[in-house]
């Protein structure tokens, strides 16, 4: 961890616990996440999957709450580090896998890849692959919510870095101008690919921003899955009241390098030894059965859960049918017929 | 093509018949939005094309933006994901290098990554043409767009092309670039149809039958080239004009099936010659029709320099380069 403070933190507030099914569902999602990551990355390393693949290890805990508070209707754009945010929205595992594969079963019949996931039928609405650009895309969602009505809400989540391009700045001000139902999430893991925060921003403390656009924000410990949950889901619920925009910041940590086998032995080694210490999906294991919140038997049962649910999507992906080269033509525009006379 | 009434009234401006093609289309579809930097009265737009709009249809629709054109793209894009259809207007077709990520790596590219699924058909309109504020106020830069599968990039040069290829790219599936010629907005007028009225994208028009020359070109240069082509006329060289009206879809038939008659082509923009429009389209000639050709296809664009300022320099086509260039060919 750097020297930051937490200033604004909110921490875990035991009168604000879920119930089991919440938590058991935050903790399959937080094991899935980390299950089927680590699996791409060994892929990717054994050159079995041609894919540039971002790992999420280290934001289980943040996706692992936007999974317990989302519903279909309210929408998601997310980055290129989508794995975990893909699984909160409700996109199939399968289908995730099969796209990072190329295959005809990916959710963009591997014509996407791993930055281009979305499922529309459960408001997972689109991936982007430049950093930043997701944001002002979600504020014309935000907008057609507002217009249609409101009453859902619109989510747009971020890495840090992503603070530093226009297109932040820009989103953040027509959603404050326009009091937008919408969530800012940034994911803070503090590297901007294989540059810390605290050499690329001259406050390290995202959230403040918000208030240059007198937007309400919130900086959370991102490890701490209840107190990001606490926060996503009161923010989340002004946004369906349409009482406008928030930004959250979530600190977490990247555990793993900037992309799938990248060498990332420029990450300071006690930072991330710090960071191992609060991996979030064993830190809430540990939680939950201290706490007395599930048995042992029952993390046992999920486990297993998630372990057969990550292999079988993996068996799928491999086993899926590789898009037929007629595919090269279709869906450039609604017709291909002058598509095809071109080439 | 669809007509209903023809207008009895006195003829239109180009920016009138725009004005008009957007007021049928958000009368008859509440789904459709527009953004941009001052659209909404009083001003109704620098160019006046969104005049009385917001009056009508409320600021909820028309909405003045901040200047900000990666989040009015951005916005607009959203929007098309969530069911509405959104008109972007880039105030001059310089400032859409600012927003080129939203339309060429998201609006142009969001149906394919998705396989099909997540289609953004936004309009995007933009001015062109006048060399009366500089460098950064004037390129012709259609060339980038025709360069980027999954963008339809339209080009009108009368007033009734501009309402009927507007309402096309209302009702397109597909994003649209429109580019509106600033020379084209006001000066000439003529009849048009007061209804819905609609031209389909990919439909050159042929302005004038020839048997010795076709003369293809689009957008401000079609009233040069028709001079040209009075003036070749005159010396005895009876020259056949198309208007492209779309670059992207880009009508290869019609362009096609006159040079195999006339057998020799000339493509005349008012965008940089090099690796301009022209390059593909002679390219595209050369290939099919090589044994016809009595002579190869030449090419009128703009010098290779920015666009001067001062009215002593001038890189634009011009009815004597034309004139020169076909006399090359005969």
């Amino acid at each position: 961890m750097s020297e930051q403070t937490l200033s604004h933190t909110t921490t875990t507030d035991a009168g604000s616990i879920p119930g089991t099914d919440v938590l058991e569902q935050m903790y399959r999602l937080m094991v899935t996440t980390t299950l089927a990551d680590n699996r791409s990355t060994q892929e990717a390393k054994a050159g079995r999957l041609q894919a540039a693949f971002y790992p999420v290890r280290g934001m289980e805990a943040v996706c692992a709450a936007l999974g317990a508070v989302l519903t279909p209707q309210d929408r998601m754009v997310s980055t290129y580090r989508n794995l975990g945010d893909a699984l909160a929205k409700g996109v199939t595992l399968r289908s995730i896998m099969a796209e990072l594969y190329g295959r005809i079963d990916g959710t963009s019949k591997g014509k996407g890849g791993p930055m281009h996931l979305h499922d529309t039928a459960v408001g997972f609405m689109a991936t982007t692959g430049i950093v930043g650009s997701g944001l002002p895309i979600a504020v014309g969602l935000a907008l057609a919510n507002q217009l249609d009505g409101g009453g859902a809400a619109t989510v747009v989540t971020f890495g840090d870095a992503a603070t530093s391009i226009g297109a932040y700045h820009e989103a953040m001000n027509f959603a404050a101008l326009w009091k937008l139902p919408i969530v800012f999430i940034c994911q803070n893991n503090q590297w901007g690919e294989h540059t810390p925060i605290a050499e690329y921003a001259p406050s390290v403390e995202l959230a403040k921003r918000a208030s240059a656009y007198s937007m309400h924000a919130e900086r959370v410990d991102g490890f701490d899955a209840l107190a990001t949950l606490h926060v996503i889901e009161t923010a989340v619920e002004r946004a369906r009241r349409n009482e406008g925009p928030t930004f959250l910041e979530c600190v977490t940590y990247r555990l793993t390098g900037h992309s799938g086998t990248a060498d990332f032995s420029y990450v300071p080694r006690d930072e991330l030894e710090a960071a191992m210490q609060r991996d979030p999906a064993p830190t809430f294991r540990t939680l939950l059965i201290d706490r007395g919140l599930t048995t042992s038997e029952r993390i046992e049962a999920l486990d297993r859960e998630a372990e057969a649910y990550v292999l079988d999507a993996f068996q799928f992906a491999e086993n899926s049918p590789l898009p037929h080269e007629d595919e090269l033509f279709s869906d450039v525009f609604a017709n291909d017929t002058w598509v095809r006379s071109v080439k | 093509m669809t007509t209903t009434e023809r207008s009895t009234d006195t003829a239109v401006t180009s920016a009138a018949a725009m004005n008009s093609a957007l007021d049928v289309a958000m009368a008859a579809d509440d789904k459709i939005i527009l953004l941009g930097e001052d659209i909404a009265e009083p001003t109704g737009g620098v160019f006046k094309v969104s005049k009385g709009l917001s009056t009508k249809y409320g600021v909820e629709r028309v909405r003045s933006t901040p200047i900000a054109e990666q989040a009015i793209v951005g916005t607009a894009v959203g929007l098309a994901l969530g069911g509405y259809r959104a008109v972007a207007e880039i105030m001059f077709f310089d400032f859409i290098a600012v927003c080129m990520d939203q339309v060429v790596n998201h609006a142009a590219k969001f149906r394919y990554m998705t396989g099909g699924a997540t289609p953004t058909p936004i309009t995007v309109r933009t001015v062109v043409g006048s060399s009366r504020f500089g460098a950064q106020h004037a390129q012709s830069l259609e060339a980038w767009f025709m360069h980027t599968p999954g963008i339809n990039v339209v080009m009108p040069s009368s007033p009734a092309d501009a309402k009927g290829l507007l309402a096309a790219c209302l009702e397109s599936e597909d994003p649209c670039l429109y580019i509106e010629h600033i020379s084209l907005a006001y000066s000439k007028k003529e009849e048009v149809p007061t209804g819905h009225y609609s031209i389909p994208l990919g439909q050159a028009n042929v302005l004038r039958p020839g048997r010795d020359v076709t003369l293809i070109t689009y957008g401000p240069q079609v009233p040069v080239v028709e001079q040209a082509a009075e003036e070749l006329a005159a010396k005895g060289i009876e020259a056949e004009v198309i208007d492209l009206r779309t670059l992207v879809p880009l009508d290869f038939d019609t362009v096609l099936s006159s040079v195999e008659r006339t057998r020799r082509a000339v493509i005349v923009h008012e965008a940089t010659q090099f690796c301009g429009p022209g390059a593909e389209i002679s390219s595209h000639i050369h290939e099919e029709l090589f044994n016809e050709l009595i002579a190869p296809v030449q090419r009128v664009g703009s010098d290779y320099s920015p666009v001067p300022f001062s009215s002593a320099l001038s890189g634009y086509p011009t009815v004597a380069k034309i004139v020169h260039s076909v006399e090359e060919l005969m």
